[in-house]
Formats: structure tokens, sequence, C-alpha cells
């Protein structure tokens, strides 16, 4: 069963990553990099049961990653509409003052 | 290939909350809307909750629901509404680009899958305890204190800096 947990696990991840690198929208890219996370949750989870010593610290951890994705929403929604406001767009592409 | 797999409840349940996950996260990535992304991605977090409850862990399942179907979803909601939408879906297309990450997430798949399949995991040597959250809890405020105390810190700051970054452009204006 733990196999089973760790595929499903890898698909979103690699969901998440073809999300982040081909994606303009600069909202999508951070939804997907929360599906990366939840896939890095689902697999602790599954350890946390499955694993060799199932114990809850999986969970605890799983619960420290969900509040550090949480505040990493919360900014990057803030730096998005501070960059929106600057240029009126949200496509990433365009944000390329740096390479000026 | 021996894949190890005996058709119990357990495995239905699994199968099915697999498919709905997959589903949302792909219908997700080839919806042109940003509102049908961001609830599509929403169905996505409800059925790891219901893996996560699957897997024993009940609290963080329901922690999982209030905190990204009813936090984070939110949060890009709020984004959406805060900033324009209007020619998206027109944009042109980049193939070779597209091809590429895709090639780059399939090996990375390929080698994960491999990987997962090689790994010859013991059986768990013991059980969860039986009153989850009780656990938990006791866990929070006694090993993990420190980290836990470090964490609302960090969350007090990023929220108060996310305040921050979104208001001070329009003070000068």
């Amino acid at each position: 069963m733990l196999g089973s947990y760790l595929t499903l696990a890898a698909v979103l991840f690699c969901i998440g990553l073809y999300g982040v690198l081909v994606k303009r929208n600069a909202i999508i890219v951070l939804l997907s990099i929360e599906l990366m996370l939840n896939a890095v949750n689902l697999n602790l989870i599954a350890f946390s049961k499955y694993g060799v010593v199932p114990s809850l610290t999986g969970q605890v951890f799983s619960l420290f990653t969900m509040t550090v994705a949480a505040a990493e929403a919360a900014v990057g929604i803030a730096v998005l509409i501070a960059l929106y406001r600057n240029r009126a767009t949200v496509n990433v592409d365009e944000y390329d003052e740096l390479r000026r | 290939m021996n894949f190890n797999i005996d058709f119990t409840g357990e495995f239905f349940a699994f199968f099915l909350l697999a498919v709905c996950a997959i589903v949302g996260a792909v219908l997700a990535i080839n919806f042109e809307k940003v509102v049908h992304t961001t609830l599509s991605l929403a169905f996505t977090f409800v059925s790891l909750a219901g893996l996560y409850v699957l897997l024993e862990a009940e609290f963080v399942a329901f922690v999982q629901v209030l905190l990204y179907v009813g936090a984070v979803t939110i949060l890009m909601i709020f984004g959406i509404m805060m900033t324009k939408h209007q020619g998206e879906g027109k944009e042109p297309g980049r193939p070779l680009l597209e091809a590429l990450a895709a090639i780059g997430c399939l090996c990375l798949f390929g080698i994960l899958f491999y990987a997962i399949r090689s790994a010859g995991f013991p059986a768990p040597a013991a059980d969860l305890p039986e009153d989850n959250t009780l656990s938990i809890g006791k866990l929070l405020y006694s090993a993990y204190a420190i980290p836990f105390e470090l964490v609302s810190v960090l969350l007090t700051v990023a929220f108060i800096g996310a305040v921050a970054l979104a208001k001070r452009e329009e003070e000068d204006s």
C-alpha cells in the first residue's frame, strides 16, 4: 500500500512541477507550488502509517509544513499584488526588470 | 512486475480518491480561466484530505480542509479579484518550452517510480496510537514545544509582512 501512496504523491508532484514551469499566470504558479507541497505532505503521512516505525512524527511534521505553506501563500499573494500595482500584469514572463 | 495489490475496501477507497485528486490536478492545469483552476485544485485538496482520513490522520485531514480549502483557496480567489485577467486564454502557445517541461517532468516521474518500485519497504512494526488528536496535542506541547512556538512567530511575521507589502503603495500615491 505504501508504494501506491508514494506513486500518487509522485504523480501530483510532477503535475505541480509542470504547472510551475509552463504556466504564465502568477496565481496558477502559486497554486501549483501548493500542489507540490501537498504531495510532500501525502508522503510524510503515508510514511507515518506504513513506514518501518509508525509514529506521529510524520503527521506533526506535515502540520508544520502546512503552516509554512500558508505563510508562503499569504506573502506570495502580497508580493503579487504589489507587483501588479507596478506593472499592471500577472504574466510572469513580463516580470523581467532584472534582465534589462 | 509485481504490484502486490490486494483488492480490499481500503484499496477501492484509495483508488477512488486518488483518481479524484489526479483528475482535479490535471483539469487545473488544462483550464483556461483562473477561477476554474482554483476550484479544481480545491477539489484535489479535498480528495487529499480524504486520503489522510484513510491513513488514520484525522486531525491533519481536518487541518487540510480548514487551511487549504478554507484559507489558501479563498486567498487565491481574493488575489484573482484584485488583479485583472482579461486577455487570458488567448496567449500564443510555446510548444518547445511545453514539450521540454513535459519531458523533464516525465523523466522525474520515471526516476521516482523506478525508485519506489525497486525499494523494498519492510512491513510496519507497530500500529499508530488510537486517539490521534490527543496524541498530536500532547506531542506538540511536550516534544515539539519550541518548534511550535517558532512556527507561531513565523506566521505572525509572515502575515504582518504580507499586510505591509500589500499596503505600502497606497500610502505613497
